[in-house]
């Protein structure tokens, strides 16, 4: 087993938590990363262009931020490149549309509304990412 | 303007909690996902603490008339399992598992200036935009 981040995962869990109960709290909206961006690169102006591209922005500085606090690089391994990095990401782009969602809006928020399509999304995308890994880290390599 | 305000400082909290937790790293999301190999239990954490604060939080927003920045609550209506929901998940689960990033982790991971994450981020909007296409023949 890998050391685990203990206290980097509890106190970076509980500020992705925060933010979501303030954007429930204040704007009243789903902290759901692949919702909000959809609205941005479809500029659509009749569903809040403009907060969705601030948290979008902020999103962005404060990984900015996190390197001027503590004085070093974001922390990133890449584990694809090339072509099978390209269609990973577009299979995200599509899922996350067809599926309405992702890791925040499903997983973090929508768990805790108890939503029966986030749970039925959380544990799909969760089954079938550890049965992705499997197969191309254990069985293919 | 207030609610854009709120939104880029939410978003501020949201992206320094993706790097702190090292959830920016991929290497970390696919060490959690790699169940039969060297199991990296940090994603569970992080998950677990968010939602520790979303499932005691949540309902108590809700129960309030309206939000403090806006006139009501827009929450999701749709109710059913349907086939988009899962044919996405599978989808989005496949990627994931692939590159071990997700939107949130890709966004943020920009700050890094790191080409192969821009690579990423623009064939996720390709990818988005390809998912709205599809929407709109099924429907």
């Amino acid at each position: 087993m890998i050391e685990p981040n203990i206290v980097g995962g509890l106190i970076g869990g509980s500020l992705i938590g925060i933010s979501s109960l303030a954007m429930l709290l204040l704007l009243g909206r789903i902290t759901g990363i692949s919702g909000i961006l959809t609205g941005v690169i479809t500029l659509n102006k009749q569903d809040g262009l403009p907060w969705r591209a601030a948290f979008i922005g902020g999103l962005i500085f404060g990984a900015v931020l996190y390197q001027f606090f503590f004085n070093r690089a974001l922390p990133i391994e890449m584990q694809a490149s090339g072509p099978l990095l390209i269609l990973a990401g577009l299979l995200v782009g599509v899922g996350t549309r067809l599926g309405s969602g992702c890791t925040s809006g499903h997983g973090v928020c929508g768990i805790a509304r108890r939503s029966p399509r986030s749970i039925a999304s959380t544990a799909t995308f969760m089954a079938v990412a550890v049965i992705t890994v499997f197969v191309t880290r254990h069985l293919l390599s | 303007m207030k609610t854009s305000l709120a939104a880029l400082f939410c978003g501020i909290v949201f992206g320094l909690g993706l790097a702190i937790s090292e959830m920016i790293n991929p290497a970390r999301v696919i060490g959690f996902l790699d169940i039969t190999g060297q199991w990296d239990l940090t994603l569970a954490l992080v998950m677990g603490s968010a939602l520790a604060f979303t499932v005691i939080g949540f309902p108590l927003i809700t129960k309030k008339a309206h939000p403090i920045l806006a006139e009501k609550f827009t929450l999701p209506t749709k109710k059913t399992l349907d086939t988009p929901l899962i044919t996405g998940a599978v989808l989005f689960g496949v990627g994931w598992g692939l590159a071990g990033l997700c939107p949130g982790p890709a966004i943020a991971g920009l700050a890094s200036l790191n080409p192969d994450i821009f690579l990423f981020v623009a064939a996720m909007i390709v990818g988005q935009f390809i998912g709205i296409r599809v929407e709109k023949t099924i429907a």
